[in-house]
């Protein structure tokens, strides 16, 4: 299972005017892995394909700011 | 032609008054990776597209425009009730000695939008293009969630970006339509 958040730590130079902010993130979404879509993927109800913008959820991929839960997910991601 | 139905695609909800949100939205209404940008280009890059993928353009350019009204309403809501006071407090002074209260195709930095829609009449070189804009189309999302407070807007800006998500992974799949060989046996 492909992870949709990448993380890597730019350098930081003693004389960087500002604190180093830490790990940067980015995102990965689904479609950079999928291929071309297989028949038959299970799909969501109609009221939660609306929801969450897409009747797959193979194809759903949410964000949330990564300014703002960027401990947690290092924390779980090791 | 095109039938129009008389709602949004996703509903749209502002929780917090700030209209400092709409000079960011606008971004997605008349910057370069914008929403009408993407509608321009795809229904006019469909015309010299092999057929097989004609429809998906279609498709997706109409789609466009129906995300073109969820942030014109975000935008509108967030200013409707401001004061001109209230505007220039929100850098959008400028907005309204130029357009009033009026919605208008410009970027955050307030660049006109200037038709520089990108179409090459290549199948492949388009379908690039299509792909990549709909990831900048997702990150521009992205950056806005990231400095919006009204989880409300980010609920329908989710949405708006998971649709890019969906629309990237077609334009992916119409490349390797259009690559694939005619003499290949067909196996998904």
């Amino acid at each position: 299972m492909s992870t949709s958040r990448k993380w890597y730590t730019p350098y930081v130079s003693p004389n960087d005017p500002c604190p180093p902010l830490g790990p940067i993130s980015y995102e990965t979404p689904v479609q950079l892995y999928l291929g071309f879509q297989p028949r038959g993927m299970e799909q969501f109800s109609p009221f939660e394909a609306l929801t969450h913008g897409t009747l797959w959820p193979g194809l759903f991929t949410p964000y949330t700011n990564p300014y703002l839960s960027k401990r947690e997910e290092l924390n779980t991601d090791g | 032609m095109w039938y129009y139905e008389k709602k949004l695609q996703y509903p749209v909800r502002v929780g917090i008054c700030n209209p400092r949100m709409a000079k960011f939205l606008i971004e997605q209404y008349g910057g370069a990776d914008g929403e009408l940008a993407a509608a321009l280009r795809y229904l006019n890059q469909r015309y010299t597209i092999p057929s097989r993928v004609m429809g998906l353009l279609n498709d997706i350019g109409t789609e466009e425009f129906a995300h073109l009204e969820m942030i014109a309403t975000m935008v509108y809501k967030l200013t409707k009730d401001a004061t001109p006071e209230q505007l220039k407090e929100a850098g959008l002074g400028e907005h309204y000695v130029d357009h009033g209260k009026s919605i208008y195709y410009h970027n955050a930095a307030g660049q006109n939008f200037n038709m520089g829609i990108q179409s090459k009449g290549d199948p492949i070189a388009d379908l690039y293009e299509d792909i990549a804009a709909e990831e900048k189309a997702r990150s521009s999302y992205q950056w806005i969630i990231n400095v919006s407070d009204d989880p409300q807007i980010n609920d329908s800006l989710g949405f708006l970006r998971e649709r890019e998500i969906v629309h990237s992974q077609r334009f992916r799949e119409a490349v390797e339509l259009l690559k694939e060989e005619q003499s290949k046996k067909r196996v998904f």
